[in-house]
């Protein structure tokens, strides 16, 4: 990354064409996020005293810099298909405040009208502009330019799915996963409606934050490393979506054995890389993943919590039963 | 000629907001093949960014509150320019709605005696929005989202529908778009055809709203000859962030004031105290003792001016700014720092704290927000029937935003999610009572299909045309300049006239690149829909020559009471498209009965 910003865009630096779909590899990036810049990224402390409102003033953080004109950013931006792709650079003059995905959108308009990326919100909210900033998995939506490092910034499509176009990919695998997640199962509402206290909904809330950007899933190393596991292995999003569910205080599945069984719950040896990069800072690992776990092998092997259910605590369906309360 | 694939359903729903969801869980209950289309990823819709709550007269918090104060509340926050009937089921059954999601596993805030709590917005008697924190509109769509997953709804996404396609007796009968990540055509035939597009907010430089709101269904209803109304009636919601440049227009949920916060411009001053009008003088506070007690205890207070209706108070944040005591980037002073303790505003308000914390590097327990108006919400939409959803055309039929009536010439703050359950359901209903009576094989007719893609595809085979950027961008200027917060006479023909040469050079643009994922070509084919309605929207504001609402002309600053009886229709009648004309005229509002009219002179 010490290269010098290209006087010309667009240009190409000659990175190694891709031979499979795995550009972050191709382009040397970090197989993990915890060997990137995480902290720069992620970061979420409020800026020093009287920061809010001053101009970015890129010659303050760049002393070195004999080049006194206008300030400017360089994107270098994964593009291609399936087939294979390279790192292209693109340079603009920089903004006040910007966040990536605004250099994205200046990119199309200017330099690269064709530049595939997806966006919906522009606020966090949706979770569509997932990608990978220089390795770390991210919105583009929600990273500013001026708190990452200096020099270029490598955006780079999420790893774990297939790519579609540039920084598009394929994130079928988590729409067809939520099919198999058996519905939510409430017992009929009394008459004068269901009750439940602020506390208990707060554990399911914290999970239903959730804006589906699947970050948690393209770092997930279970999935990332190995495709082969995506056939039996649910990953982070929906282990919190089945803790949701296992902790709603009115629903009546149990689907601690499914979870366990065919989710591969097991695989998950809780190295929290979701923790760390999700964007609405959900304790992926330490409230959902954990409980999770304690729960399914509390309800595989203890026979007197077993019978303290079947004696004390309302009826729950059993895995077979949930199971086929799913469509799929 | 160009390939394409074609599905068969009883029922396709273009959108998969709340809109579009209910109407799918609705026609699917009814054992009919349902199809859901949309141009993003399933459960991205812009439903997710509804931040403050649904409006239900549960009558949780304060069991005086039921639906006919919730209706009077709704008509006259609409300045009475509402569809009576829709005003009226809307208050009826939203309570209900509320309670199916419940029951589809929404997790709402709670009251201490464990029931579905309710927090105060503008322009509501009574504390009324049920919520989940600051995030309510993702608890709707992901609620809605997973419900419909469980029933095996069809979802055709990041599908985008160019064109609705029409049999010889002019009943819609399917529709046409393409795969965003191939560019491939397809075809829907379907015996009905809900729309819930949403919005229309991209055809102006500052909006709240995604990129998805380029007002498809509006245009694709006008261009299949359906009639709109009130298409003059644009939302400002006034608190939008301000600063940085790059996220202006982001929206602040009126759940900051509904939780505390107050508007003060540069001086500190609370200058909503000097907006109080003729219509709400009588339940306002006029100090801010009583304002600030009004919090505590609804019985013995008048209600904090910062929650008047948002046309009144987006219109008093633009006077503060123009008078030159704004803040330092052109917007006033959000408060609730002062007036909240952190946790409290932590709690109530999390997207906000982050939101403002990770964008613009302010911290909202510790320092007040820049807000400034922002373009929000679409009042107007395709005329509907109140109890169906139907359009005036056969088989189509139309919820959530792309229908209008509802809220008249402003719409209350959480009235927008209830009105995706209420009449998201009806359209479903609706759409699924015609598509069962239809008889006989639907036809389509090839010619139709074939004039679209060869629409869609034209941008390809022109070289060095105009960049579709460009065309959006100075779209975008000419509406927010030109047909914004305050309109006049002159500027409006001006707009019209840029108008005309936007839809010249829209039929010039060029392309670069393939069909697949081609975000430049994408915005080539949302551009038509774009310029239609913002035709519409300009059509209709110098039509009425009065302000009502949100609907605020320099040149009649006063509303007339014989344009408050009328709607203003258009509809392309002959030639259709964006680059046909869209006729307009006057008619009267539907008559409402007197037992409804004494509900709105009651209390106050």
């Amino acid at each position: 990354m010490t290269d010098s910003i290209p006087a010309s865009t667009p240009q190409s630096t000659g990175a190694t064409p891709s031979p499979s779909p795995s550009p972050s590899a191709a382009a040397g990036m970090p197989a993990t996020p915890s060997d990137a810049t995480h902290d720069d990224v992620a970061s979420t402390a409020p800026l020093e005293d009287g920061a809010a409102g001053h101009a970015f003033d890129p010659a303050a953080d760049e002393e070195d810099e004999e080049d006194e004109e206008e300030p400017t950013v360089t994107l270098r931006v994964w593009r291609g298909d399936a087939s294979g792709g390279d790192l292209v650079d693109y340079t603009l003059p920089a903004n006040e405040g910007e966040v990536v995905l605004d250099v994205v959108h200046r990119i199309q308009a200017t330099l690269a009208p064709d530049l595939a990326c997806r966006w919906n919100c522009k606020a966090g909210k949706c979770g569509s502009c997932s990608s990978e900033i220089n390795g770390m998995p991210s919105l583009m939506c929600m990273t500013r330019v001026d708190e990452l490092p200096e020099g270029p910034i490598t955006v780079t499509p999420m790893r774990t799915f297939p790519i579609i176009r540039d920084l598009v990919t394929d994130v079928t695998f988590n729409f067809e996963v939520a099919k198999r997640v058996p519905a939510f199962a409430p017992p009929p509402r009394p008459d004068d409606g269901y009750r439940m206290q602020q506390v208990d909904v707060e554990r399911g809330q914290e999970f239903r934050k959730c804006i589906e950007c699947f970050l948690c899933q393209d770092v997930c190393h279970v999935i990332r490393d190995h495709e082969e596991n995506k056939a039996h292995y649910a990953g982070p999003r929906f282990f919190i979506r089945f803790a949701e569910l296992e902790m709603h205080p009115l629903d009546t599945n149990d689907r601690r054995e499914l979870v366990r069984q065919r989710m591969g719950l097991g695989l998950c040896n809780i190295t929290k890389c979701c923790t760390e990069v999700c964007p609405e800072h959900i304790k992926i690992t330490d409230n959902a993943i954990i409980p999770l776990k304690e729960r399914a092998v509390d309800a595989s092997y203890d026979p007197i919590a077993w019978l303290g259910r079947k004696i004390l605590r309302r009826h729950k369906r059993s895995p077979e039963e949930a199971s086929a309360a799913s469509p799929h | 000629m160009t390939d394409y694939e074609t599905h068969r359903y009883d029922v396709i729903v273009i959108g998969a907001g709340g809109a579009g969801l209910r109407a799918a869980i609705e026609a699917k209950s009814r054992g009919l093949t349902t199809a859901l289309v949309c141009k993003s990823l399933f459960g991205k819709a812009h439903t997710v960014m509804a931040e403050g709550g649904v409006a239900a007269a549960m009558g949780n918090v304060y069991p005086e509150d039921n639906w006919k104060v919730h209706f009077r509340d709704t008509m006259r926050g609409g300045k009475y320019l509402n569809n009576w009937r829709m005003a009226q089921l809307h208050a009826q059954e939203a309570p209900d709605r509320v309670y199916e999601l419940e029951a589809w596993g929404a997790l709402f805030d709670r009251t201490p005696d464990g029931r579905i709590t309710q927090r105060d917005f503008g322009g509501h008697r009574y504390a009324r929005l049920a919520h989940v924190g600051d995030r309510t509109g993702l608890e709707l769509i992901r609620t809605l989202q997973q419900k419909a997953v469980s029933m095996d709804i069809d979802v055709f996404m990041e599908c985008k529908i160019l064109r609705l396609l029409q049999d010889a007796s002019g009943a819609v009968s399917g529709a046409v778009g393409y795969w965003r990540p191939t560019g491939e055509f397809v075809v829907f035939e379907a015996n009905a055809v809900v729309l819930a597009t949403g919005s229309i907010g991209r055809s102006y430089t500052y909006t709240s709203n995604s990129w998805e709101s380029t007002g498809d269904g509006h245009a694709m209803a006008i261009w299949a000859g359906a009639d709109v109304i009130e298409m003059e009636c644009v939302q400002f919601h006034p608190t939008g962030m301000v600063w940085p440049l790059s996220v202006r227009g982001l929206l602040v949920t009126e759940g900051v004031r509904g939780d505390g916060g107050a508007l003060k411009n540069r001086d500190g001053h609370r200058f909503m105290f000097d907006y109080i009008p003729e219509m709400f003088r009588a339940e306002t506070a006029e100090t801010e003792e009583e304002a600030d007690a009004w919090y505590e205890d609804h019985a013995h207070n008048r209600r904090t001016p910062d929650l008047l209706p948002r046309d009144e108070v987006a219109r008093a944040i633009n006077a503060e700014v123009k008078a030159g005591r704004g803040s330092p980037h052109g917007g006033v002073y959000l408060d609730i720092a002062s007036r909240r303790s952190p946790e409290f505003i932590r709690r109530r308000l999390p997207s906000m704290y982050h939101q403002f914390l990770e964008l613009a590097g302010v911290d909202i327990t510790a320092e007040p927000m820049e807000v400034g108006p922002t373009c929000h919400y679409m009042m107007g939409g395709v005329r509907v029937n109140p109890e169906t959803q139907a359009a005036t055309v056969a088989g189509l039929f139309a919820a959530g935003e792309v229908a209008g009536g509802m809220h008249g010439a402003n719409r209350l703050g959480g009235n927008s999610l209830s009105d995706l359950l209420v009449f998201g359901r009806r359209a479903g209903m609706g759409a699924a009572d015609f598509a069962e009576g239809r008889s006989g094989d639907i036809q389509l007719d090839a010619a139709q299909i074939d004039a679209t893609v060869a629409d869609a595809m034209a941008p390809f085979s022109r070289e060095g045309g105009e960049n579709p950027y460009e065309v959006q961008q100075d779209l975008q200027r000419t509406m927010q300049s030109l047909v914004g917060i305050i309109r006049t006479g002159p500027e409006l023909e001006e707009a019209l006239d840029k108008l005309g040469e936007l839809r010249e050079r829209t039929a010039k643009i060029s392309v670069e690149g393939g069909r697949a994922y081609n975000p430049g070509w994408n915005l080539a084919t949302d551009l038509p829909s774009m310029l239609t309605v913002s035709t519409a929207i300009a059509q209709g504001a110098l039509a009425r020559k009065e302000s009502r609402g949100a609907h605020t002309r320099d040149d009649y600053p006063n509303p007339d009471p014989e344009l408050g009886k009328v709607n203003f229709v258009q509809h392309q009648t002959g030639e259709r498209g964006y680059a046909a004309p869209i006729q307009i005229g006057p008619e009267p509002l539907p008559e409402m009965p007197d037992e409804l009219h004494e509900l709105l002179e009651e209390g106050h």
